[in-house]
């Protein structure tokens, strides 16, 4: 007998006399949610970000992209690692200046791995929404903004549309449909990498990166993936 | 489990009648805690029943793997109350066995597992029948003292009685309760635990003595004897060690320590 | 499964227990570590009715997946292979490690990077990767620091937990090339990191765990703050996930109530850094992520624990260590002393059905039954009545032994004490005539008392018993 026989004769050999009832889960969201205002919402957001070392700025659609070659400039970012056909990439590559090289995700990791790992200073990603409750950025990274854009480069930068923030992960799959439509990766992430692993003493930047930067978009910035 | 096995308990009012279990531990090694029981309940116009027939409620070998011989002696404790009068344990811990694991014990039994829960409904541990049935509230007549209070681990999780024990001692004047670091921890003895174990047990054991003794009590109270043996048992011990000539932490019964503050004639 | 087989599974036990309490540097490294996430923990829930719904929610979760587990686990085989992730059934470690290998094999790996995976611990991979000439190594700062000691976890969140930042200080000095002695933890996690970097991006296979499975979307959950479990599933051309049977849920709203009650209870975190859903492998067009998935389901003794309805709740278990955390007896002896991949209570009830009850039988009865554990556990098991269920087993007769090792812990002088202890309790008589001897002889009670005296002075019977003195009371 195969294990896959084998183990499942076993478990389905096993008396169960009882199935307990399933909690429902949209009545305890719904009773847990909080009377909050747009705007108390993003303020939420913005505090457990802060909390968790994460640098947050408030932005709009005109101005994040100048705001953002001030802050690359500040950092002393000798590069950026954009999107492949993103309108925010692309419109920063309109304003892009020479001092901050604009490098495109447009080959597959395999090609250009060393350089990813080795000379890339900064990402820039957008958000498919937020989290107020847990302060988490929702990224569904895809074709143009591959998965390791927000992880291999030591600061990431997150453009937000704050309109796109829930109170809660619950509300978040069941708003965006989540279980009918998975991606082949979706991602909470909810600060800069971190570790305690060293006699409990909390450090950034363990193996993602050590600067997590969010843009705060008030209004909305055109583009297929906002 | 604090929660989950204390909260809706429906008490009675004050009967006039109870039966106390006073445990095999009391009546072997500290019956004055059974005798201040006694004199407690009865102050508050209770008249206690001793049933001569109860030995031990099996919990020692229930928790060391003896679930035959636990049920030899635990059914023997089933049939000793007859009337329908509360039950008063002064020990949490033989009182959650007796409350909460009776049923568990006699599961495959229907007839015992009927008495075992009927007996489990008027099971009742000292300090909470005292808040919750009695409504006790005498004078402090003692000075001010400062002590510590230790409730036992089945005490503080199954029957609620850290809450219970700490009411009881607020309601007098002047006695302070100080915190000990980490009072919710074990002190280390788990009946048998500290027979197999005792190396275990004494490194438990010696930082709940170190943690009493860090603060400005005068003794330990608890409602629990087999901890409190344990740990003025362990500090009794350091005092030899130390070449002490006086005991350095002295124990106390909830239920002497209540009747010796507020009994006028014995202070 | 190269596990040490334990002869003596009581003196052994014993023996690392007693050293581990008297190593008081160790002893003060693991009371500060619990303090730290006990404290920690108790900040993330500062309501107690929604800590109590919450748990209760869990509770019900955890039960009811279990009830369905059958079922739930074809749905998942059903749906991830409809995903394009290859699904493998292992019944024992080494079956796990026999497709591990076998994958490596076919797509020529040398090198395996891993993420922090207690199953990998459980049927020591690594072991069995180097026995086939394939090098996996640990990418966790925690694992990898405990990989680079020649040592195993300590604890299940927090492999490195008895290690103080002197000793890693000396370990990395000593064990890194070109680096020299700092007790920075910044620095020191930056060493780390660059160690590690390279061996990454040259990975041919990365392996993970599973913190929970949905069946209904074919998803592979992963919760981590410092990224190497994301670059292990992305980076290499080949992903391997190695987990229980025991980790599917139905529903993909199942998980968020579990994911909040796992890492506040763990690391008193709202929420981890990462929470990385897979749910298929590099789909065409896509740049970066693995082309193969493979999920491998481990039995390894997890269905003896589902056959017995009792011990089915050991199988809820969503790893938060925070049964450890808070175990008196975790925190005087630590996560080596145990001497199993899974320490503490969990380990105690989890382990047997692993490796049998008769190489692990001590550490059912290694607790105090405070209920501390079960106080804190997010999904409710009820740890202490499993652990007093498994005495019950370790001691049993053969005619009622139901698990591996059954009956281990018997033995003719235990039986025969107990034997005695029921006959003076349980006959009224020999009750009287037994506590009447004692009392009139407490002058001359030993002073010597066994193990009672080992630390505490002895016990004295009253003079007279409280049935003596309500007999004087009441002429």
């Amino acid at each position: 007998m195969n294990a896959r026989e084998l183990i499942l004769g076993r478990l389905r050999a096993s008396a169960v006399t009882e199935i307990p009832a399933l909690p429902v889960m949209k009545d305890w969201y719904g009773a847990h949610q909080r009377d909050e205002d747009a705007v108390q919402r993003i303020q939420r957001l913005r505090s457990v970000l802060e909390a968790v070392h994460t640098e947050v700025h408030d932005t709009t659609e005109s101005d994040w992209p100048s705001l953002l070659l001030r802050l690359a400039s500040a950092k002393g970012l000798r590069n950026l690692l954009i999107g492949d056909n993103t309108t925010h990439g692309d419109t920063l590559q309109a304003v892009a200046q020479e001092s901050l090289d604009l490098i495109r995700y447009d080959k597959s990791i395999e090609d250009w791995r060393d350089v990813l790992f080795d000379n890339i200073d900064a990402s820039l990603t957008c958000a498919r929404s937020a989290i107020a409750e847990t302060g988490s950025l929702i990224l569904w990274p895809d074709a143009a903004e591959p998965r390791l854009m927000s992880l291999v480069p030591p600061v990431h930068f997150v453009l937000l549309d704050t309109r796109k923030i829930y109170a809660d992960f619950y509300q978040a799959i069941t708003a965006e449909g989540w279980k009918d439509a998975m991606p082949t990766n979706a991602l909470l992430i909810s600060g800069p990498s971190k570790t305690a692993d060293i006699q409990q003493t909390l450090a950034y930047g363990a193996h993602g990166p050590r600067e997590l930067v969010v843009l705060f978009c008030h209004e909305s910035v055109k583009g297929e993936s906002l | 489990m604090g929660l989950d096995k204390t909260q809706g308990r429906v008490y009675p009012p004050k009967p006039r009648d109870v039966y106390l279990y006073a445990t095999c531990l009391v009546d072997q090694f500290a019956p004055e805690a059974g005798m201040d029981t006694i004199l407690l309940l009865e102050r508050e116009g209770i008249r206690v029943h001793y049933p001569e027939s109860q030995t031990c409620c099996g919990q020692p070998a229930y928790s060391s793997g003896y679930p035959d011989e636990a049920r030899a002696v635990a059914s023997r404790q089933l049939t000793i109350f007859p009337e329908p009068w509360p039950v008063v344990v002064p020990s949490g811990s033989c009182a959650a066995m007796m409350r909460h694991h009776y049923p568990q014990l006699f599961a495959a039994d229907p007839l015992l597992l009927a008495r075992s829960q009927a007996l489990a409904e008027r099971i009742f541990e000292l300090t909470e029948f005292l808040v919750h049935v009695v409504n006790f509230k005498q004078p402090d007549y003692g000075s001010d003292c400062t002590i510590a209070l230790h409730t036992s681990c089945h005490a503080r999780r199954e029957m609620g009685s850290h809450e219970t024990s700490v009411a009881l001692l607020d309601s007098l004047a002047q006695v302070t309760v100080v915190q000990q670091a980490r009072i919710e921890e074990c002190c280390g003895f788990g009946g048998t635990f500290a027979m197999r174990y005792p190396e275990i047990s004494e490194a438990i054991v010696s930082d709940k003595v170190a943690a009493i003794q860090a603060t400005s009590a005068e003794r330990v109270v608890s409602a629990d004897c087999g901890c409190l043996f344990n740990i003025t048992g362990r500090a009794a011990r350091l005092d030899e060690i130390a070449q002490l000539d006086t005991p350095s932490l002295a124990g106390e019964h909830i239920a002497s320590f209540l009747l010796r503050r507020t009994s006028k004639a014995t202070l | 499964m190269s596990q040490v087989i334990h002869f003596h599974p009581d003196a052994d036990f014993k023996a690392r227990s007693l050293a581990a309490v008297q190593d008081p540097g160790q002893r003060k490294n693991f009371r500060g570590a619990m303090d730290f996430l006990q404290d920690k923990r108790r900040v993330q829930f500062p309501d107690q009715l929604e800590l109590e719904g919450l748990r209760d929610i869990g509770s019900a979760i955890r039960r009811n997946s279990l009830a369905r587990l059958p079922e739930l686990l074809v749905q998942l085989e059903t749906r991830m292979t409809a995903n394009g992730i290859q699904v493998h059934w292992a019944a024992t470690a080494d079956e796990a490690n026999a497709i591990a290998i076998e994958i490596a094999r076919r797509v020529n790996a040398r090198t395996i990077a891993k993420g922090k995976s207690m199953v990998s611990e459980e049927i020591e991979f690594n072991h069995a990767m180097k026995a086939a000439g394939i090098e996996a190594f640990e990418t966790d700062m925690g694992e990898y620091i405990v990989e680079l000691a020649g040592e195993k976890p300590s604890h299940i969140i927090m492999p490195a937990i008895h290690k103080t930042k002197q000793a890693i200080a000396a370990l990395f000095a000593e064990k890194i090339p070109g680096v020299a002695y700092t007790e920075d933890v910044d620095e020191l996690i930056k060493i780390g990191r660059q160690a590690l970097r390279r061996k990454f991006a040259d990975a041919d296979i990365g392996l993970s765990g599973a913190n929970f499975l949905v069946a209904e979307t074919g998803t592979i959950c992963l919760v981590e703050n410092e990224g190497n479990g994301r670059l292990c599933t992305t980076v290499p051309r080949v992903h391997i996930a190695v987990t229980g049977i025991e980790k599917v849920l139905e529903k993909l709203e199942h998980v968020l109530p579990l994911y909040s009650l796992l890492t506040r209870s763990a690391t008193g975190q709202s929420i981890t850094t990462y929470f990385n859903l897979i749910s298929r492998p590099r789909q065409p067009g896509e740049k970066d992520g693995p082309e193969e998935v493979h999920l491998i389901l481990l039995d390894n003794g997890r269905s003896q624990a589902y056959a017995d309805e009792q011990l089915r709740a050991t199988l809820q278990c969503i790893r938060c260590g925070a049964c450890m955390n808070h175990c008196p007896v975790y925190a005087r002896i630590g996560g080596h002393a145990y001497g199993t991949t899974y320490p503490g209570p969990i380990g105690a009830i989890v382990s047997p059905h692993m490796m049998g009850l008769d190489a692990t039988y001590p550490l059912a009865f290694a607790s105090t039954l405070c209920g501390a554990c079960v106080e804190v556990c997010p999904v409710k098991i009820p740890i202490t009545d499993i652990l007093v269920r498994l005495r019950n087993e370790a001691q049993a007769r053969p005619e009622t032994a139901s698990l591996r090792g059954s009956g281990a812990g018997r033995s003719k002088l235990a039986s025969a004490f107990w034997a005695g202890w029921t006959l003076v309790y349980s006959r009224l008589k020999v009750y009287r005539l037994t506590s009447w001897l004692l009392s009139r002889g407490h002058a001359l009670s030993p002073i010597e008392q066994g193990a009672w005296t080992y630390s505490r002075t002895a016990l004295k019977p009253a003079p007279k018993r409280l049935r003596d003195l309500l007999k004087d009371r009441k002429p």
